[in-house]
């Protein structure tokens, strides 16, 4: 359109000098591209490969010898069973706290009530308040309450949001009160209409944040660390780090730990990457 | 009966909320004022009795720690590279990604966004592989290319730059897709009446572009300013710290105290400091941003 007025040489030039940016623009964005999954690439490769093999002064690319002795070792010698089975106790229970954020915003966003906006206001707040001045007083609270050591220890700090009950507000507040009502004078009841209206007209914030959600829990490593004393509470990514001090020159091993860490939220964010990303644009990120 | 239920719904529904975080966001800040002006440790904890208040004597003692006063520098230092390159280079890509028109530059949002979703232990992990002196695959590449090793953790400000870097790694993903939300806000129309008036792609980028793009900067420049000042996990599980403090962060000299050491009312003490310093610095950009709004 904007060649229009254009004689026909200058158009075909214009169009080849477009094609020729776009592909300059392509060949930027692949090499650093490249770069970035480096770390990924290597990772992965390593994990397959002999112990023998990743400790060659020249390394292999490719390993020479495929093997999954490494991820065997990750149950037999390590016990990433365990791990595994504490890292989705703590991604159910922050589904729980996913909920409770949900609550918390519904409430927020549709009813009126004394002290609405001060409450708010102080779950506002607390967004600001950096993770350094709370950590130690949060460890002397669960302390006092003799949580320390116990999954409910691990999982309670975390469980609830301001940023996803703000988020839930936001949304929810599009949402027509006549429905809400109409579904009330048919006798539903408060917890009913929340369930089977409320959160059905979220799915778009539900899926961002129950994706987050999911990827936070998995990843979780500073409170695990803190509160777990026995090895029977240990996640995956403190078993690393345990990993990591035990079996520090066996670089396979490491890889092998690392990758059965990694790769499962990889697969999950590359399905679901379309409603991460374009959640953030919902949330009006402008 | 029914309007006296109606009137406590919301508080049945916010309940949850509002307890865990009193609980674990709110009350901590008041125990950790409090505690920051005792001298509480580990038998502190047992026996109450034994805790005795030491009025500023903490604060006294922090700033004059050279530890802290390392650790003040070190975290200077990551904020003052850091921050910048995060800033432009997560920009820069996500210009790059917005120009492109074919579909597979959708695939790079995923390949960028890859290393924010990592786990921090195995990023330190894999990282600690790739710095390795002798295995490592960086040196080996280097040599290939007749460049002398570098002592990516050995050196004291060699490491800094190597944490920042794998910092970088992990911080583009989420400000470029920040950028990227922004940049599809901005109405096509713009750049059409830019083209009609003959504006090339530089002009257009500088006049149209980067002024609309003026929020997003700011929140990204905040946010990040307020996330690197913070800086934890990398020297946590990379370095600890070493070698000799050199890659100590604020953040990290306040945990090892904590819960390392145990002396907890010392590492409140540094913590409030921490905190003051971050309020002050994001006022100072609130007013910058607002005296360059006046033009």
């Amino acid at each position: 359109m904007k060649s229009s007025a254009l004689p026909k040489e200058s158009l075909s030039s214009s169009v080849k000098q477009e094609r020729m940016q776009q592909w300059v623009v392509g060949i930027i964005l692949t090499i650093g591209g490249l770069l970035v999954a480096v770390p990924f690439i290597w990772m992965i490769l390593s994990s397959f490969k002999p112990e023998s093999e990743v400790m060659q002064l020249t390394p292999t690319l490719f390993p020479e010898q495929w093997t999954i002795e490494n991820f065997k070792n990750l149950f037999v010698n390590m016990n990433f069973g365990l791990y595994l089975k504490n890292t989705i106790i703590v991604v159910l229970w922050s589904f729980v706290g996913l909920f409770l954020n949900a609550m918390a915003g519904y409430a927020f966003a549709k009813f009126e009530f004394k002290g609405r906006n001060q409450l708010f206001f102080m779950v506002l707040a607390t967004m600001m308040i950096p993770g350094q001045v709370t950590m130690i007083p949060v460890y002397l609270i669960l302390n006092q309450m003799q949580l320390t050591n116990t999954m409910a220890g691990i999982v309670l700090p975390g469980l609830v949001g301001a940023f996803g009950i703000f988020l839930f507000r936001q949304f929810m507040t599009t949402i027509p009160d006549e429905l809400l009502e109409a579904a009330r004078l048919d006798g539903a009841s408060e917890l009913r209409v929340f369930w089977q209206i409320v959160l059905p007209m979220t799915k778009p914030i539900l899926a961002v944040q129950g994706i987050l959600t999911f990827i936070a829990g998995w990843n979780s490593f500073l409170w695990p660390l803190i509160i777990a004393n026995d090895e029977s509470l240990y996640t995956l990514s403190v078993g690393l780090q345990l990993l990591k001090g035990q079996y520090g020159g066996n670089f396979a091993l490491q890889m092998a730990g690392s990758t059965f860490m990694v790769v499962p939220i990889v697969i999950i964010f590359i399905i679901f990457q379309k409603h991460i990303i374009d959640g953030y644009t919902i949330s009006g990120m402008k | 009966m029914k309007s006296f239920l109606a009137n406590k719904t919301p508080y049945f529904f916010i309940a949850p909320a509002i307890i865990l975080l009193s609980l674990f966001s709110i009350l901590p800040i008041f125990v950790a004022l409090i505690i920051s002006f005792t001298d509480l440790d580990l038998v502190g904890i047992s026996d109450w009795s034994s805790i005795s208040f030491v009025g500023l004597e903490n604060y006294k003692d922090v700033v004059s720690d050279p530890v802290f006063l390392k650790s003040i520098f070190n975290t200077l230092f990551y904020v003052v590279i850091g921050v910048p390159l995060v800033i432009v280079l997560s920009l820069a890509i996500a210009l790059l990604i917005n120009f492109g028109k074919a579909r597979i530059f959708k695939a790079f949002r995923v390949v960028f966004y890859m290393p924010s979703i990592t786990n921090v232990v195995a990023v330190a992990v894999v990282w600690s592989y790739l710095y390795n002196p002798h295995l490592g695959l960086f040196n080996h590449v280097l040599n290939l290319l007749n460049i002398p090793d570098v002592p990516w953790l050995q050196d004291p400000i060699m490491a800094k730059i190597s944490l920042i870097l794998l910092a970088l790694w992990r911080a583009i993903g989420i400000n470029m897709i920040i950028f990227l939300a922004a940049l599809q806000g901005i109405p096509k129309t713009y750049y059409e009446a830019a083209q009609l008036d003959g504006a090339n792609n530089w002009k257009q980028l500088t006049k149209i572009t980067i002024p609309l793009l003026r929020y997003a900067i700011f929140f990204v420049s905040i946010t990040t300013m307020i996330g690197w000042l913070q800086f934890f996990e990398e020297p946590f599980v990379m370095t600890n710290g070493g070698p000799l403090d050199s890659t100590t962060s604020v953040a990290l000299f306040i945990y090892r105290n904590g819960f390392q050491f145990s002396n907890f009312g010392y590492a409140a003490a540094g913590s409030f400091l921490l905190f003051i310093a971050i309020i002050i610095i994001t006022m100072i950009q609130f007013k910058i941003q607002n005296k360059q709004q006046d033009y």
